[in-house]
């Protein structure tokens, strides 16, 4: 019986495609837009997740400043208040923290031989390494005689090497950095580019003491990297810092903190929790593109109602029941809606593709999603598909019949 | 053959409705009354119908507009309910029987035939005549078969594919009497069936009823306002106000 409703709803949607397809229009676009939407909130997400990941999830970062009230940061403008022996205090004296580092940056022109290269200079610990995972490619890395010395020594990113020194060696070559002279001792090994588009090959490393006595002229540091024994001891890391750093700072209780911790995990499951919340607002509005589309079919069956009624008549002369007239119009209004859906998906599906390539945001299909579009939209066939097949079961044969 | 006495408006003996011939009743109504209100107002289109209609007959119903021969093929047709009084199809009291109950016997104990033919467009001939057996869980199989049977006694198995459009006045007509025989039906209920036909067609129309009736043994039933068309058939039942006036038959 269904399937006999199936055909007779196939053969009366072919009858007229243009108008089917008007109809369904309605629903592609509510459809594809949600995909497409979706795609593209849960492209956002997974990136979060990827560059948390590649930074590692048992990281801190602890910047100087205050958090005021309702969040806003007062951050690396307001008093500088690390220091590097602060970062020692804290490796040496949290046992749940596997290493800590001082981080002094400054963008310089760096030159070698004839060639010159503007690139962010860092100043770090020999610790930075493990806690950034970073590979050297070639050489050494910094090590602790390098930072109790001040030595002008450096590492240099893959993409500084090549912008420098082209496919010569660096090792052992002397750059300038502030008119100082550095000696290479080291390549770092290729990191790529951030989520945000950061080159991160596009750096050099010295030691942090060399950095603040020689380049900066600073006694204060910017940043301190701290990596925990594990992600599960992270937030006891956290709090274990921040007591110490009271501690250290001579913090009243009561006053605020004049640092901040940042929990990279906790980051990221903010970020992850907003992009959620933008592919579900998204999703949300495009959703209103269905019901419009549910309005359309509603119409479009009314009139296809009013149009067919002497059909109905006759189909009622020969022994249709109400319910066989209320199965055939319900099945043709499905038959649109879930044709819609499918087109809706695919056109989703290759927007969001689009998308990707044309404007170089990442997307992410999700199967459920597309699963469940169809299946909403079979059910915006179904509930505006009920009122005017309800009419038409409802007409009277010999009024029908005598329609003109 | 035996005579029938015409009974309208006078109660009849119990011992008339016994059945000399043997042959079964397809349609016996028993004062039958249908009255419309429209709006204050009430019409009595029916006024108390007696007739009794048996297997094999060929009846024509006659009569002017407003007579009531339109609401008795309705209520016949078990389009329309009776306002009062009974109406047996097949030995069964049918006028209290659900719309679902209704539509059951349209498709399996009546076929509809009508002035203007009322096939589906854009359907071909063979489809439109299996249409009422998609109702009752007929196979595809079955149903294409059934429908070339038909076809063929009404002359047209050659067109069976063809579209309405493709069709004369008289051969879509002949499709929808396929259509109406389809389910060996006990009735034929023809509404004006050569109403849009000209003369020709009409004849080789009504020529075709006569087979049907006297080679298949097939009961009809007829409404038309015309004698010529109604001389067809075998027996005459004239409707006036509501009432039957006349019921005669050839001999």
């Amino acid at each position: 019986m269904l399937l006999m409703a199936l055909r007779i709803a196939l053969r009366a949607l072919a009858r007229n495609k243009l108008r089917s397809f008007l109809t369904m229009l309605g629903i592609i676009i509510g459809v594809g837009a949600v995909i497409a939407m979706v795609a593209i909130g849960e492209g956002a997400k997974k990136r979060v997740q990827e560059q948390i990941a590649s930074l590692g999830t048992n990281l801190l970062v602890i910047l100087p400043g205050t958090v005021t009230l309702g969040g806003a940061r007062t951050g690396s403008g307001g008093r500088q208040t690390l220091v590097a022996s602060d970062a020692k205090a804290i490796m040496d004296e949290i046992p749940v923290v596997s290493g800590a580092s001082p981080v002094v940056r400054q963008v310089q022109q760096v030159i070698a031989g004839d060639q010159n290269w503007s690139t962010p200079v860092q100043g770090v610990a020999p610790e930075f390494q493990q806690i950034r995972e970073w590979q050297v490619q070639e050489g050494r890395f910094i090590s602790q005689a390098d930072v109790e010395s001040t030595a002008k020594v450096a590492l240099i990113g893959q993409t500084v090497a090549y912008n420098l020194f082209g496919d010569n060696d660096p090792i052992g070559a002397v750059i300038r950095i502030k008119k100082i002279p550095f000696h290479v001792i080291g390549i770092l090994g290729a990191k790529g580019q951030t989520g945000n588009g950061t080159d991160q090959d596009d750096v050099i490393m010295v030691p942090y003491s060399t950095m603040m006595k020689l380049v900066m002229g600073v006694t204060y540091i910017q940043q301190i990297i701290v990596a925990a024994v594990s992600a599960d001891t992270t937030q006891e890391a956290n709090n274990q810092i921040a007591s110490l750093l009271r501690q250290r700072h001579k913090i009243r209780p009561g006053a605020d903190d004049d640092f901040m911790i940042r929990n990279l995990s906790d980051i990221a499951e903010a970020a992850s929790n907003s992009a959620t919340v933008m592919a579900v607002l998204l999703g949300s509005i495009a959703s209103v593109s269905l019901l419009v589309g549910g309005i359309g079919i509603m119409n479009i069956m009314l009139v296809s109602v009013t149009e067919r009624t002497r059909e109905i008549g006759i189909r009622m002369a020969v022994g249709a029941r109400s319910r066989d007239i209320m199965l055939q119009f319900i099945v043709e209004a499905v038959v649109m809606a879930a044709s819609g859906g499918v087109i809706g998906i695919l056109v989703g599906i290759g927007s969001s593709n689009l998308i990707k390539y044309l404007a170089e945001l990442p997307t992410l299909i999700r199967p459920d999603i597309i699963a469940i579009s169809f299946l909403v939209s079979g059910t915006v066939g179904i509930f505006f598909g009920f009122y005017p097949a309800r009419k038409a079961a409802q007409l009277d044969p010999i009024d029908a019949l005598r329609y003109e | 053959m035996a005579s029938e006495m015409l009974e309208h408006n006078n109660p009849s003996p119990p011992s008339r409705d016994v059945h000399l011939d043997g042959e079964a009743e397809v349609i016996r109504i028993r004062d039958l009354h249908k009255t419309y209100k429209m709006g204050d107002i009430e019409v009595a289109a029916l006024r108390g119908i007696n007739v009794t209609i048996r297997r094999g007959e060929f009846v024509a119903v006659m009569g002017a507009s407003g007579s009531g021969k339109s609401t008795i093929m309705n209520i016949v047709g078990c389009l329309d309910r009776p306002t009062r009084g009974a109406y047996f199809l097949e030995g069964q009291d049918v006028s209290a029987l659900s719309s679902d109950e209704w539509a059951h016997i349209r498709n399996r104990k009546i076929g509809f035939v009508f002035q203007g033919f009322n096939l589906l467009h854009r359907t071909s001939a063979v489809e439109n005549v299996e249409l009422p057996m998609m109702y009752n869980g007929f196979l595809s199989k079955e149903r294409r078969q059934r429908a070339l049977e038909v076809l063929k006694l009404v002359g047209l198995e050659e067109r069976s594919h063809h579209l309405p459009n493709q069709l004369s006045g008289g051969q879509q007509q002949r499709v929808a009497i396929a259509r109406a025989l389809v389910n060996r039906p006990s009735l034929i209920l023809a509404d004006e069936p050569t109403g849009n036909l000209d003369t020709k067609t009409s004849v080789e129309i009504m020529e075709l009823f006569q087979n049907l009736n006297e080679t298949e043994g097939i009961t009809i039933v007829l409404v038309t306002h015309e004698p010529d068309i109604a001389e067809y058939a075998k027996r005459q039942i004239v409707f006036r106000d509501g009432l039957i006036i006349s019921d005669n038959r050839k001999n």
